[in-house]
């Protein structure tokens, strides 16, 4: 009845041997095939992303699937000279403002929040579920309502009033938690510190807090940015009459048969990748200034 | 004047630190909804006005037509589904990080090849399956010069199974992070006790993984069914057109200035997402997991 117990011991302390005589022990079958799902995951999640950036650098005869047609750059040119592709360039720039007030509003107020949250106050659990509503509300539903209740209050619908405001309801929160999980590392007892040296609150926010949670906060204004920037259902009942550059997207999705589309993916992929960079570089630098710090 | 004890300053800071994100949720949720709910009793003047004067007809109608339930059925087989497969993958790949990657910086390396497509376009990535999954995408070339099929699939594109592809695509990242957080804790010296113990590697998975995961996966699937459930972008493109789903539907509503009954089905959708949402909540305590 107890063998297989024992034989199962045994086999693990003969595992342990081999890692004492540093031979790491065999992987298990289970390894190879969970491997093997991961590489098909990956490959799944940039095999077709791929393939449009591949596509989008067709020539005057490309279509809109394989084999390539040429090499050339014409769909790029064809994206921001044609004017039935839609205003491309005037959504690009909207969706880039936008982006960047809701990125500043978002990184202060889920800051804010986060200090907030740190204690128990009277309410706070109102705030909290207000807070998860606005993130799990269906975005056209929310959409809906703030167009109507602009229209309501006789107030025209514009991208910079009501699609921001729309932007920073699904925003914030997402900010909010993300600054519960960086802020969960904070030892408040860093404050108290500063505190008993003599700092004022603002100090102690400004020369303590802030500085330490500094690539907490740019992983938020990451957030804030790209969650932004690619909204769309948000942002269809809230942009008034000039569109963002995800509703020109739409708008060429239904119309466009051309590797203009591809073309405008490439476009904002890049785009998405100078933000993640730009972040990322910002969070080493802070990294390394602090290491460098450390040493002195 | 009376001093005002410790106790109470500290509430009046907190309330001050949270007022922005109030004065944000206030106006752009809470205002809104209750507009949604209030359109959803009135009645339509079929010229996209709204006349003041209570009705139920709108729900009425909703309740009454076959249309509706066909609309919820199909919406809530995609949520399903994909919850399905985005939980079976996102398990699997978190698992595979966690405790198959030896190497730690490695681990994470691969954790963020996994978490930067979500910071490009979601409407990009969908349209990017077109060039494969069409009459003559990728895969269907390939199988038939292969000689497996001697017909091209019709089913890849611009059917159920292209939304749940899509869906399944774009969603798998919020099943990831959230088990892997909760995987990365779990101290692999429990693992080890329980294999010195005589524990096979199913009970391992069993009694001691899947428990100290259960709060990733109730946070991922928060987020994969709200969204699932709100979307009728991935559906009109991904479909062709073929299916519809509650939102979708209303947005056709909307299109024809018919806001009583997009309204009221807004309002049903919102009661079904926040039942879903709250009997996930009782299993977790959100705020709890996510400042651990």
């Amino acid at each position: 009845m107890s063998t297989a117990p024992v034989a199962l011991s045994r086999s693990a302390m003969r595992a342990r041997r081999r890692i004492a005589e540093g031979v790491e022990p065999k992987r298990p079958w289970t390894f190879w095939v969970l491997a093997t799902l991961f590489a098909g995951y990956v490959l799944a999640l940039y095999g077709p992303m791929l393939c449009i950036y591949v596509l989008s650098l067709q020539d005057i005869r490309g279509g809109l699937v394989f084999p390539m047609k040429g090499l050339s750059l014409h769909w790029f040119i064809d994206l921001f000279t044609q004017v039935r592709t839609g205003d491309v360039k005037g959504g690009f720039e909207r969706s880039i403002v936008l982006a960047v007030l809701v990125t500043v509003l978002t990184v202060v107020g889920s800051f804010l929040a986060g200090l907030a949250f740190r204690q128990r106050f009277k309410g706070d659990g109102v705030v909290f579920y207000l807070m998860i509503g606005s993130l799990v509300a269906p975005g056209l539903v929310l959409g809906i309502g703030i167009g109507l209740l602009f229209q309501y209050l006789g107030i025209e619908a514009t991208w910079y009033t009501s699609a921001l405001g729309a932007h920073l309801s699904w925003t914030l929160p997402f900010g909010v938690l993300v600054m519960f999980a960086v802020m969960s590392r904070f030892d408040r007892a860093w404050e108290e510190a500063a505190r008993d040296l003599g700092a004022t609150r603002w100090q102690i926010i400004w020369m303590v807090v802030v500085p330490i949670l500094a690539p907490g906060l740019v992983a938020v204004a990451l957030f804030g940015f790209t969650l932004s920037y690619d909204e769309f259902s948000r942002s269809l009942q809230t942009s008034g009459s000039l569109n963002t550059l995800p509703l020109e997207i739409w708008s060429m999705t239904l119309n466009v048969t051309s590797p203009s589309l591809y073309a405008l993916g490439t476009v904002t992929t890049i785009a998405s990748f100078l933000i993640i960079g730009v972040c990322l570089g910002a969070i080493a630098l802070i990294q390394k200034r602090r290491a460098s710090r450390v040493a002195d | 004047m009376a001093a005002r004890t410790l106790a109470q300053r500290k509430q009046i800071t907190a309330w001050l630190y949270a007022s922005p994100l109030v004065i944000v949720l206030l106006p752009f949720f809470v205002a809104p909804i209750l507009v949604v709910i209030i359109a959803s009793f009135l009645e339509n003047d079929g010229f996209g006005g709204m006349v003041r004067h209570f009705t139920l007809a709108n729900y009425a109608a909703i309740f009454g037509a076959e249309l509706t339930w066909r609309l919820y059925l199909s919406t809530i087989k995609f949520a399903v589904l994909t919850w399905a497969a985005t939980l079976v993958i996102g398990f699997w790949v978190a698992y595979f990080l966690v405790f198959h990657v030896r190497n730690q910086l490695l681990a994470i390396g691969l954790f963020l090849l996994c978490t930067v497509p979500f910071w490009t376009s979601n409407i990009i990535r969908m349209i990017s399956w077109i060039p494969l999954l069409g009459k003559n995408g990728l895969v269907n070339s390939v199988l038939l010069s292969s000689g497996a099929i001697h017909q091209p699939l019709e089913f890849l594109l611009f059917s159920d199974f292209a939304v749940i592809v899509a869906y399944v695509h774009q969603l798998t990242i919020f099943m990831i992070v959230p088990i892997f957080n909760a995987m990365a804790r779990i101290d692999k010296r429990t693992v080890e006790a329980a294999r010195d113990a005589g524990a096979s590697r199913f009970d391992v998975m069993r009694f001691i993984i899947v428990p100290l995961s259960k709060n990733g996966i109730a946070l991922g699937s928060i987020f994969v069914l709200s969204i699932v459930m709100g979307d009728f972008f991935v559906v009109k493109v991904m479909s062709g057109g073929g299916s519809a789903s509650i939102v979708s539907a209303l947005f056709e509503d909307i299109a024809v200035l018919q806001y009583p009954p997009a309204a009221a089905s807004a309002v049903v959708l919102l009661a079904i997402v926040v039942i879903m949402i709250a009997l996930i909540l009782r299993t977790v305590d959100v705020r709890k997991e996510i400042a651990r």
